[in-house]
């Protein structure tokens, strides 16, 4: 975990104030991650929950991610929907035109491996990861708007072990907070277990 | 001819076509609560001909069924008249998979019919305009016949 993720652990006592100590690269990481703006690849009715995840009941706008129609305004692609070949050249089209960093997050069933279209089928594309690259795959037919929300979680945790600096990456700690297990594998180091309060799973505990 | 008092609007049609059109009438029959006038092929465009002047004004659909030995053509029609649908049927040839088009009697049979040559491979003389619409233009074989083979497709498993 970056040393940004627990301010208040991190902050060292000094008269008049506090101060932290972390590195360039640790904050721009961190910070990329913090709004992620999507690009909704919308294509059947996995749509309808990525749909109902902008508006006001999820309110995915209070995780810094909402809908941009453009392809050079977002950093993330989600996916939802099935991809027929049809459409296969549009996608990857969209997804060349998107500005790095770039990300894609592949919604539902049908984008991770083609779903219940996998056989006996001549017009649908085995999952998106068959020509463009995947972060995070979401199981579900369709998945809950929760899901997504996780999803979007997981692909920060993820952004902020990636360096900005090409083909460096840091080992660093990936906790998620408000969860019980850590993600990628690593102990948090920096915060003991049972320090905060754990939030509830469905997305409303990401806190700074 | 009108309408009888109690009259159900296929028994009303049922009762006209005969009357009109007595070649018609054996043909026709009625089932599950749907008209079905079931032509040689040859009749076919001669049979929507008539179904217009007879009141069916709006086209449905046309779609294609395949039946093994033979496509079956299914043009759904329907009449405010009669307060009815009708499917006009025709069996295809699969050796021989042409049609008259309908496009001149409901030019909404356009896109329709370039569906059922796509996915079908039924060709129907007379239309404007007659190449593939859903699939690549590059595409090999019609996808919605039993017989159709792709390399990429997967066989559903019997496990499953």
């Amino acid at each position: 975990m970056a040393l940004v993720d627990s301010l208040t652990s991190a902050l060292e006592s000094m008269p008049g104030g506090g101060i932290i100590l972390t590195s360039m690269d640790a904050l721009a990481d961190w910070s990329r991650g913090q709004s992620l703006w999507a690009m909704p690849m919308g294509t059947a009715c996995c749509a309808m929950e990525l749909i109902a995840a902008s508006f006001s009941k999820f309110d995915f706008d209070r995780l810094g991610t909402f809908p941009r129609p453009d392809p050079r305004h977002v950093d993330v692609m989600i996916v939802a929907g099935t991809i027929t070949k049809k459409m296969q050249p549009a996608v990857r089209r969209l997804y060349d035109q998107m500005a790095e960093p770039k990300y894609v997050i592949a919604m539902g069933n049908c984008a991770v491996s083609g779903g219940i279209f996998y056989y006996d089928t001549y017009s649908v594309v085995r999952g998106v990861d068959q020509f463009m690259p995947v972060d995070v795959y979401i199981a579900g037919c369709p998945p809950r708007p929760e899901s997504l929300e996780d999803g979007v979680l997981q692909l920060r945790a993820q952004i902020r072990t990636r360096s900005m600096a090409e083909g460096r990456s840091y080992d660093r700690d990936l906790a998620l907070p408000g969860l019980e297990t850590d993600r990628a594998g690593t102990t948090d180091a920096v915060r003991p277990v049972g320090d905060t309060p754990l939030a509830p799973r469905s997305g409303a505990g990401e806190k700074l | 001819m009108t309408r009888v008092e109690g009259e159900s609007g296929l028994e009303y049609l049922r009762r006209k076509l005969c009357s009109v059109y007595p070649d018609l009438c054996p043909l026709f029959s009625i089932e599950y609560a749907d008209g079905v006038l079931l032509v040689p092929r040859e009749a076919l465009h001669g049979a929507a001909v008539n179904l217009k002047a007879l009141g069916f004004e709006r086209f449905g659909f046309v779609t294609a069924v395949d039946r093994g030995e033979y496509f079956e053509l299914v043009c759904r029609l329907q009449s405010a008249e009669f307060g009815a649908g009708l499917f006009l049927k025709a069996e295809i040839p699969r050796d021989d998979a042409v049609s008259d088009s309908f496009t001149d009697l409901w030019p909404a049979a356009d896109w329709h019919e370039r569906e059922v040559y796509d996915l079908f491979g039924i060709e129907f003389t007379g239309h404007p305009d007659m190449r593939r619409i859903l699939l690549p233009d590059d595409w090999v074989g019609h996808p919605l016949r039993k017989d159709y083979h792709d390399d990429s497709v997967i066989p559903r498993p019997d496990y499953i």
